[in-house]
C-alpha cells in the first residue's frame, strides 16, 4: 500500500516535471544556505579556538594608558621599565614568565631584499609567553642580554621576504647602520584572530632595541604568562594592585595602565563568531520556511488542477486516506529530494567559500541530518492541508470540475 | 440467472431503490431532481434508462453507484442500506463491486491506457504482475491490444470510451453503470461499444445499468426503466432479441 502510493507520488512527480523542479529549488536553496551558513561559520569559529590555543595559555597583557580600543590614551601614561618587570617577577605569585616589549617598525635589508616588518625587543621569556617554537638556530644568551648583542631571531614570514628559501641561521641581516646576526628561525603560527601575521617578526634582545632603536629605556608592553592551572583573574589584581602602588596612583584615581587577559578577548571573539553564525542560520531557516510555503502554495495549486483527477480516483474506488497519503507523500518526496540536493549543493558551496573566505572547512553531520529532516518535515506539514483538502473533496463534485 | 431468480425468494435483489428522493440546494433554490423513485434490479439483468434531458437520469445513476446518498428513501446494494454506510465503506463498495463508465470518459490525462486500466486494481493492493496481466486482459476485451502505452490524447474517443469500459470492468465488478456511453460518438462506434456491453452481459453475467437517449441503443437490453421529471414512468421488459 505505502509502496504503491509512493510510486504514484512518483510518477505524479514525473508528470509534472516543472513544476516539481521548482519546488524542489525553493527547499533546495533554503537547506542549502542553511547548512551552508552554520558551515562557515562553524569554521570562523574553529579559527578562532585554535587562535585562543596558539595565543599561548593564560597570558596578561599590561600596557600604559587607560583602555583597549581606538580612544585609548598613551599620551600622559609614563612608561614601563625593566625595574617594572623585576618587581612583577619577584612581588607576584604564580607566574611562570614576565617578558618585557618594545617593539619598532623598521626596513631591514638582506642583499637585494629589503623588508619592512615589526622588530620587537624582549628576553627569552617571549618565546614562551607566545608558545613560539624554533625551527633552527637557538635563544639569546645570558651575555647577548646583558651586553645588547646584535644578534636576531626571524619569523617565518620575514625570512621568506629576506631570504626566500635559503636558511637564515648564520647570515646578517642589516637594520638601519647596524648589522645583526641571525641566530634563530621561528615555526610558522599564521594570521591572528584579527587578521594580522604573526610570522611577520624580528626579535632581538630587549638592550639591542633600548639601545639601536629607540635610544631610551622604556618598554611599551609587559606579556605576563601565568602558570598552568593558577588563576589570571588573581595575577591580573595582583599585577593591578602592585602597578598603582609603583605608579603612586592615588585611591581615587584611574589606573593609568590597563591588564589585558588575553584569552578573555579571544573566548569574547569566539562567542561574537558563535552567535553571528546563530544569526545567519535563522536568517537561512527563515528561507527554509519560505520555501515550505512554496510547497504548500504549488501543493494547493496542484489540489485545484488535479480535481477531476481526484474525483476519477476516489469514483473507482480510493480511500480517503489513500487520496491523503499520495498527496502528503508527494510533498514530502518532493521536499526531501529537495533537502538532498541541498545538502550537496551546500557541501559543494561551503567547502569553495571555506576556501575564498580562509576559514577552515568544518563538516558537521549534525546541521546536515538536521536541515535535511527539517525539509522533510515541512513536506509533511505543509503537504498536510493540501492532501486533506484533496482527500475530502466530493467525488461528483470533484468529477463536474473543469 | 434463472437459479438465482429461485433463490430470490428469500435472497435480497442486487440493487433496490425505495422511494429515493435527492434534493440539490435548499430552500428557495432547492432543486429536487428525484422526487420518489423505486427500482428493483435483479443479478444478470441488463437495464437501459432513457428519459428527457433533467429528468434525474444521472442523478439517480451516480446514487447506484455509490458516488452519491439519496436524500430520502432507500438504496439496498444486496439488502444494505448503503446511505448507512460511512464515506469508506462506500468507496470499498464501488472498489469492490461496482464498474462505472462516464459520458465524458474521465480517463488521467499524460498516462497510458494500461496505468489507466489498472488503477483500480492499484487500490486494491493488487501486485505489479497481477495488475499488468488483468490489464491487459481487459483491454484485449475491449480490443485495445496494442494501444497500452498510448496516452488518452492519442486515442480516439471510441478508443477512451473502450478503454474507460475496460477499466470498469478490470476488477470483474457485480454491476456495470454507464451513463450515456455512446453519447459522444457516432452511430458504428456506438453499436460497436453496444456490441461489447451486451457481450459482457452476455458472457461474464455483469449486471448492466446504462443511461442512454437514442432508441437504437435502448433496443439492447432487457428491460427499458423511462424517467420523468424525476421518477420512474414506465418500466418495459422487452422480448429477449433473437
Ligand atoms: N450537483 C448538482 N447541483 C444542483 N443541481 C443539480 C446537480 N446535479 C444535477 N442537478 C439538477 O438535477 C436535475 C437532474 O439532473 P440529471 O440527473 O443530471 O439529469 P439527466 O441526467 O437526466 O439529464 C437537473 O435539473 C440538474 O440541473
Ligand atoms: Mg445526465
Amino acid at each position: 500500500m505505502l509502496w504503491n502510493t509512493l510510486l504514484l507520488a512518483l510518477r505524479e512527480i514525473r508528470r509534472n516535471l516543472t513544476r516539481s523542479f521548482l519546488t524542489v529549488l525553493g527547499i533546495l536553496i533554503g537547506v542549502a544556505a542553511v547548512i551552508t551558513m552554520v558551515t562557515l561559520g562553524n569554521g570562523a569559529t574553529a579559527a578562532v579556538s585554535a587562535q585562543i590555543s596558539s595565543l599561548g595559555s593564560n597570558l596578561l597583557m599590561v600596557r600604559p594608558g587607560q583602555r583597549l580600543g581606538a580612544s585609548r590614551d598613551t599620551a600622559g601614561a609614563a612608561p614601563f621599565k625593566l625595574a617594572d618587570v623585576v618587581a612583577i617577577e619577584s612581588q607576584v605569585g604564580q607566574l611562570s614568565s614576565v617578558a618585557p616589549v618594545v617593539s619598532r617598525t623598521v626596513t631591514v635589508v638582506h642583499l637585494a631584499n629589503n623588508w619592512s616588518t615589526s622588530v620587537v625587543g624582549s628576553s627569552n621569556a617571549y618565546f614562551s609567553a607566545g608558545s613560539w617554537k624554533f625551527a633552527a638556530g637557538r635563544m639569546f644568551t645570558e651575555a647577548e642580554q646583558q651586553t645588547g648583542k646584535a644578534v636576531c631571531v626571524l619569523g617565518e614570514t620575514t625570512r621568506s621576504k629576506l631570504f626566500g628559501s635559503e636558511n637564515p641561521v648564520g647570515s646578517a641581516i642589516r637594520i638601519k647602520r647596524f648589522s645583526c646576526q641571525v641566530i634563530g628561525l621561528l615555526v610558522a603560527k599564521g594570521q591572528s584572530s584579527m587578521g594580522r601575521d604573526q610570522d611577520d617578526v624580528i626579535v632581538m634582545p630587549l638592550r639591542t632595541v633600548q639601545r639601536r632603536l629607540s635610544g631610551n629605556q622604556d618598554v611599551g608592553m609587559l606579556l605576563v604568562s601565568v602558570r598552568d592551572g593558577a588563576s589570571t583573574s588573581q595575577a591580573k589584581q595582583q599585577i593591578e594592585a602592585l602597578m598603582r602602588e609603583r605608579r603612586r596612583i592615588a585611591a581615587n584615581e584611574e589606573d593609568d595602565f590597563n591588564v589585558l587577559d588575553t584569552r578573555e578577548i579571544a573566548e569574547m571573539l569566539s562567542s561574537t563568531t558563535r552567535v553571528l553564525t546563530l544569526l545567519l542560520g535563522a536568517v537561512a531557516a527563515v528561507s527554509l520556511l519560505v520555501g515550505g510555503v512554496g510547497i504548500m502554495n504549488i501543493m494547493l495549486v496542484s489540489v485545484t488542477e488535479r480535481t477531476r483527477e481526484i474525483g476519477i480516483r476516489l469514483a473507482v474506488g480510493a480511500l480517503e486516506r489513500e487520496v491523503l497519503l499520495q498527496f502528503l507523500i508527494e510533498a514530502v518526496v518532493l521536499s526531501s529530494i529537495g533537502g538532498l540536493l541541498g545538502v550537496l549543493v551546500a557541501t559543494v558551496g561551503s567547502i569553495m567559500l571555506a576556501q575564498l573566505m580562509q576559514v577552515p572547512y568544518v563538516f558537521s553531520l549534525s546541521i546536515n541530518l538536521l536541515a535535511f529532516l527539517f525539509s522533510a518535515a515541512i513536506g509533511v506539514v505543509f503537504g498536510y492541508f493540501p492532501a486533506r483538502r484533496a482527500a475530502r473533496l466530493d467525488p461528483i463534485e470533484a468529477l463536474r470540475h473543469e | 440467472m434463472n437459479g438465482g431468480a429461485d433463490a430470490g425468494q428469500s435472497a435480497p435483489p442486487l440493487i433496490e431503490l425505495v422511494g429515493v428522493t435527492k434534493t440539490y440546494g435548499q430552500g428557495a433554490v432547492a432543486l429536487q431532481a428525484l422526487r420518489g423513485v423505486h427500482l428493483v434490479v435483479h443479478e444478470g439483468e441488463f437495464v437501459a434508462i432513457m428519459g428527457p434531458s433533467g429528468s434525474g437520469k444521472s442523478t439517480a445513476m451516480n446514487i447506484l453507484g455509490c458516488l452519491d446518498v439519496p436524500t430520502t428513501g432507500s438504496y439496498r446494494f444486496r439488502g444494505v442500506a448503503v446511505e448507512t454506510l460511512s464515506r469508506n465503506q462506500r468507496a470499498l463498495l464501488r472498489r469492490n463491486y461496482l464498474g462505472f463508465v462516464f459520458q465524458g470518459y474521465n480517463l488521467l490525462g499524460r498516462t497510458s491506457a494500461l496505468e489507466n486500466v489498472e488503477l483500480p486494481l492499484l487500490y486494491r493492493g493488487e501486485s505489479p504482475a497481477a495488475r499488468h496481466a488483468a490489464a491487459h486482459e481487459a483491454l484485449a476485451a475491449v480490443g485495445l491490444t496494442g494501444w497500452e502505452h498510448h496516452s488518452p490524447a492519442e486515442l480516439s474517443g471510441g478508443q477512451q470510451q473502450r478503454a474507460a469500459i475496460a477499466r470498469a470492468i478490470v476488477t470483474h465488478p457485480a454491476v456495470l453503470l454507464a451513463d450515456e456511453p455512446t453519447g459522444n460518438l457516432d452511430t458504428q462506434r456506438g453499436r460497436e461499444i453496444m456490441d461489447l456491453i451486451v457481450a459482457l452481459n452476455r458472457d461474464r453475467g455483469i449486471t448492466v445499468l446504462m443511461v442512454t437517449h437514442e432508441p437504437d441503443m435502448a433496443a439492447y437490453a432487457h428491460r427499458i426503466v423511462h424517467f420523468v421529471d424525476g421518477r420512474v414512468e414506465s418500466d418495459i421488459r422487452q422480448p429477449e432479441p433473437a
